[in-house]
């Protein structure tokens, strides 16, 4: 039991990340708060690959005598493309955001819903 | 040396045509340009069609890195296939686009718009031609975004809404296929498609397989409007542009229904589809699909709202014909994909002309308005009658075939909703035609000339082709059948 809980931390940090990151972005109503949950929503997939692309007692991949265990260094290479998509998908949401700010006057999700409704 | 560069030039060609367009003055240049790139992607996806029509494969091998350690462009008959009707639609809707463009676009923001559109067309050809799962999922990303900000370049402010809500769902939906393929890449260390399936099929009751698996599907569901994942779809098609409205219901859904056959059929295969129940999944919410958004589609008082209803509609026929995971029931979806492009193009062109003339696509602004655009309506009324379903016409091909394939596996239940389906379809659409044709106009509306030629041609020649393929059906049943066995689908037998 106590495996399960220490041996798989990582895991566990994952988890936590994504459902906090997943849970505003469904429950808030502001945008901008929208967009921070689903940074950290990204944010908890990038750890998940990082994480599991160490290897015990692995060290940075880089050939030099006296090592022959190696960190993988494939899943790093991935999220490094994945945070750039992660980082344009904040730069045009945030931009959308003041778009919408500037269209509606607000940027809380329900006062929009009615502007849209009154008219 | 063309011929051999032929699957990467597809991509590489519009990726760097997007910034060269940006940096174009606003104005007709920047169109001009696209359009040159787009019919150039047109004729290389035909020619690359019919190096595959075969069942021979095509692999690319990225910077020579050989696969599975280098990224491996894989091209088959479905593969082509998508990529035709990509670069297809692409290549029709960019005459359509050059007047909507002008009336619904400012004209600073021209070089920018087409910029965006080659962007997602990148996108959704690399997803076609992409044999590496992280790969897509980087294209899938492309295509998306540009996809937001081209929904975003609406007139109404509305647009912005309808966009940010697609990111929020879009970017979730990426991000759930994003812990899929990480799962399924710490089980088995490779990424590529064909190596996946070979390492997938000794570990496939692993619990971290069908987790990756389910984070997979659920957010390829998302992208493909799956219902009940469907809610950014009305909103996002009623307030793009009206080209975009053209491009993105006739391939973005369609890309992500090749996408869900790739996942559970390359890389995962029919039997883990069986193992697994997903076939039941798919049926159920197909059916439910079918008929929610039908239903949905009958209680709108809108044209496009109408249209995009019907969309979700249609994509649950497709999700159908995947859970019957038979021969005939993936042909039927491959055909599907095919033809819905064609009915849904020609009628979101057809909408967008009347928006054109009237200005709003809201019923009680168009009463009557068919009277006065013969041959809008007329398109409207072919490829809705392509629609429903009707012999003759593209929709009865594959209607049919996800019929065949229900009452092959005796699976009465669907075949009735199939059938229920297509009498809803006769209502939504016989809504239209009586709006359209039957209702008097408002004595205060004036009265509004034909759409222009630059409007027709393009819908006309879509409403054609939806009848050529009624009548013809050597291409698309033969590319879908030649896909399916390659796809190693089998046969149903009890």
């Amino acid at each position: 039991m106590i495996d399960i809980i220490i041996g798989h931390y990582n895991y566990w940090i994952v988890i936590l990340l994504m459902m906090a990151g997943f849970y505003t972005v469904i429950n808030r109503g502001n945008l901008i708060k929208k967009i921070a949950g689903l940074n950290i929503f990204q944010t908890s997939v990038f750890l998940l690959y990082i994480s599991i692309g160490y290897v015990n007692e692995g060290t940075t991949p880089i050939i030099a005598e006296g090592f022959t265990r190696y960190a993988n260094p494939l899943p790093h290479v991935l999220i490094l493309t994945a945070i750039v998509v992660g980082v344009s998908t904040t730069a045009l949401g945030l931009a959308l955001v003041v778009r919408i700010k500037k269209a509606y006057g607000t940027i809380e999700e329900d006062e929009i819903h009615d502007k849209d409704m009154s008219l | 040396m063309i011929e051999q560069n032929l699957c990467l030039l597809l991509v590489v060609i519009p990726l760097i045509a997007a910034p060269v367009t940006a940096m174009l003055p606003a104005g007709r240049s920047p169109w001009l340009f696209t359009l040159v790139i787009t019919w150039l992607c047109f004729a290389m996806s035909i020619w690359q069609l019919t190096m595959v029509l075969d069942g021979s494969t095509i692999s690319y091998e990225l910077g020579g890195w050989a696969p599975p350690w280098g990224i491996e462009y894989h091209i088959d008959a479905l593969n082509a296939f998508v990529a035709l009707i990509v670069s297809g639609i692409a290549a029709i809707t960019l005459p359509y686009a050059l007047r909507t463009v002008e009336r619904e676009i400012q004209l600073q923001e021209t070089s920018l718009f087409y910029a965006v559109f080659l962007l997602c067309l990148v996108g959704l050809l690399g997803i076609a031609q992409t044999g590496d799962v992280f790969n897509l999922f980087v294209f899938l990303e492309i295509s998306s975004l540009s996809s937001y900000v081209l929904i975003a370049m609406g007139k109404r402010r509305r647009a912005l809404t309808a966009a940010y809500q697609y990111l929020i769902m879009g970017s979730i939906g990426a991000t759930f296929l994003l812990i899929g393929i990480g799962l399924i890449y710490a089980e088995t260390g490779t990424l590529n498609m064909q190596d996946l399936h070979q390492r997938l099929q000794p570990i496939l009751e692993h619990r971290t397989v069908h987790t990756g698996f389910v984070f997979m599907v659920v957010g390829i569901a998302l992208k493909l409007a799956l219902f009940p994942l469907h809610l950014w779809l009305p909103n996002a098609y009623k307030y793009s542009p009206s080209a975009i409205s053209v491009f993105l219901s006739a391939t973005a859904t369609k890309v992500a229904v090749y996408i869900m056959l790739r996942i559970v059929f390359t890389v995962f295969s029919t039997s883990f589809l069986r193992i697994t129940h997903t076939e039941f999944i798919f049926l159920i919410l197909g059916a439910f699909g079918v008929v929610f958004a039908s239903i949905a589609a009958i209680v709108q008082y809108d044209l496009k709202r109408i249209l995009a209803y019907s969309s979700i509609a249609q994509i649950s026929y497709m999700v159908l014909g995947m859970g019957f995971a038979s021969t005939l029931g993936i042909t039927a979806t491959v055909v599907h994909v095919f033809n819905h492009a064609l009915m849904k193009g020609a009628l979101f062109m057809a909408a967008g002309a009347i928006v054109y003339r009237v200005g709003s696509s809201r019923f009680e602004n168009i009463y009557g308005i068919g009277r006065q655009m013969p041959w809008t309506f007329a398109a409207i009324f072919v490829s809705g009658l392509s629609l429903i379903g009707i012999p003759g016409t593209a929709g009865f091909i594959s209607k049919w075939y996800f019929m065949l394939a229900a009452l092959e596996q005796q699976a009465w239940l669907i075949a009735l909703v199939i059938l229920l389906g297509s009498l809803l379809s006769v209502v939504y659409m016989w809504k239209i035609f009586e709006a359209l044709f039957f209702r008097r106009s408002a004595c205060t509306a004036a009265p509004v000339a034909e759409a222009p030629l630059s409007l027709l041609v393009p819908m006309w020649i879509l409403v054609l082709a939806n009848i050529y393929f009624g009548i013809n059906t050597e291409l698309t049943v033969g590319v879908a059948e030649t896909a399916v066995r390659l796809l190693g689908v089998t046969a149903y037998h009890e």
